[in-house]
């Protein structure tokens, strides 16, 4: 497999699905281009790569897509196996469960945080979402343990596929009038670690007032505040 | 016949769940012995809800003890796990990320849409019966002219993640009126030859099975 031509991400900067494949690659050390598109006149590229959910992320190597930001992690192992180290671990029963734990935060954190900031303010939906969401984050509280990281010692699989909502923290604390650090300090404690120990990480996400300003522009255009 | 080795294997299931007929299928095909023990999933075992504490669900896989949770990614290990059996997931890294994608859109959108018809009462309910013919006929563009969705490298990871559904094709013309042998007729070839294998004609229900299943559970639910 080539290197490090022709590849190119598409992406939304503030996408969670998006910037977990931005880790991936920073932390494979994966020379790639990012493009920035826009969720509400999508591009004629992301319409053609994704006909089939038309989302980002979307990867392209030499042209050929890859979809589904957790497909899209195991592919950047397998093709790029020889640069910089594995994200999933050797064991079989250790990805197992990293696996596990990915495909959890998409099957739980999506739908608690699209409660809170895609309901118009003051909707009943939004303390429905802020009730799941401290419930989701207390089992993976749980998981985390005493760990520094969800994979052990350093990051891994399941902890890239939970950070990138990291960034969307301060914008569902304010739709939603609670405080994660609060209810959830040890999730919040590792959410730092993340940033502050790998450089693949601080470098993908965006700063969280910018992704507030992002989010409050999308409900301003559809009418939910 | 001779003893077969004994590799620690335990599946929870319940065998009319078609993510549960996933891991039989794929057991089978690796040649892999291991002990069954159906779950009544009105009174879930002790066993079960301690294995899988946040979904309480089938199947579950244990393995010398250990448990591995949902059907695609106990597939997965099956692969890594035994890897001198025969593979579910081709070699290439870009097919691997093709039949990964399309087993997770099997599962986002065939159980999806699928489970949205159940509810749906006399006449079938529009917008599920189009949605549904949509996705047979984008899963027929993926098949294309193979004979299997693993294509060179045969039957495999994507065949037996869509091959549970399969069996509801009858149904979903008797119930719902979306006729697959019209709307999609090669992935109705594809699910007769499908049937052709021990793995998947001895584990999953039959058209006739799920038929009445159906027929029971519309009937429990008020909508006949």
């Amino acid at each position: 497999m080539e290197g490090s031509k022709g590849v190119v991400l598409l992406n939304c900067f503030v996408s969670p699905f998006g910037n977990r494949v931005r880790i991936a690659l920073t932390k494979k050390g994966v020379e790639h281009e990012v493009t920035s598109e826009n969720m509400v006149n999508k591009s004629a590229l992301l319409l053609a790569s994704n006909p089939v959910h038309a989302k980002v992320p979307v990867l392209l190597v030499a042209g050929k897509p890859v979809c589904e930001s957790l497909v899209i992690l195991e592919f950047i192992d397998e093709a790029f196996a020889t640069s910089g180290e594995q994200l999933l671990p050797a064991d079989a029963y250790a990805r197992a469960q990293a696996r596990f734990w990915a495909a959890y935060v998409d099957a739980k954190v999506p739908a608690c945080a699209g409660k809170i900031w895609q309901s118009p303010t003051g909707a009943l939906a939004v303390e429905e979402g802020k009730k799941e969401m401290v419930d989701v984050f207390k089992t993976l509280e749980a998981e985390l343990g005493e760990k520094a990281y969800f994979a052990g010692e350093s990051l891994g699989f399941a902890d890239v596929a939970l950070v990138t909502f990291a960034p969307w923290f301060l914008t569902y604390e304010r739709l939603a009038g609670f405080s994660i650090a609060e209810e959830c300090p040890v999730l919040t404690a590792w959410a730092a670690r993340c940033a502050k120990e790998n450089e693949c990480v601080s470098k993908s996400l965006p700063d969280p007032e910018a992704v507030f300003q992002f989010v409050g522009g999308m409900r301003k255009h559809f009418g939910l505040q | 016949m001779a003893a077969e080795k004994n590799v620690g294997l335990v599946l929870l299931n319940s065998s009319l769940s078609p993510f549960g007929q996933r891991c039989s299928i794929a057991l089978a095909e690796k040649g892999l012995p291991h002990e069954y023990v159906e779950e009544d999933l009105a009174a879930k075992s002790d066993l079960l809800l301690r294995s899988n504490p946040i979904y309480k669900q089938v199947p579950v896989l244990l393995h010398d003890g250990r448990t591995i949770i949902e059907s695609l990614i106990i597939l997965q290990y099956l692969d890594e796990a035994f890897p001198d059996t025969r593979p579910l997931l081709p070699t290439d890294p870009y097919e691997r990320a093709q039949a990964r994608f399309w087993a997770d859109y099997v599962d986002k959108k065939v159980y999806g849409c699928g489970s949205r018809l159940y509810m749906v009462k006399g006449e079938p309910q529009v917008p599920a019966n189009i949605e549904m013919a949509g996705i047979l006929k984008t899963l027929e563009g993926e098949l294309g002219e193979k004979e299997f969705f693993g294509g060179e490298h045969g039957f495999g990871f994507l065949d037996i993640a869509l091959v549970p559904f399969s069996t509801w094709f009858e149904s979903f013309d008797k119930f719902w009126g979306v006729g697959v042998a019209e709307v999609a007729p090669k992935l109705a070839a594809w699910a007769a030859r499908c049937m052709e294998r021990e793995s998947v004609s001895k584990n999953v229900f039959s058209p006739e099975k799920v038929s009445d299943f159906i027929g029971e559970m519309r009937k429990d639910l008020g909508i006949e």
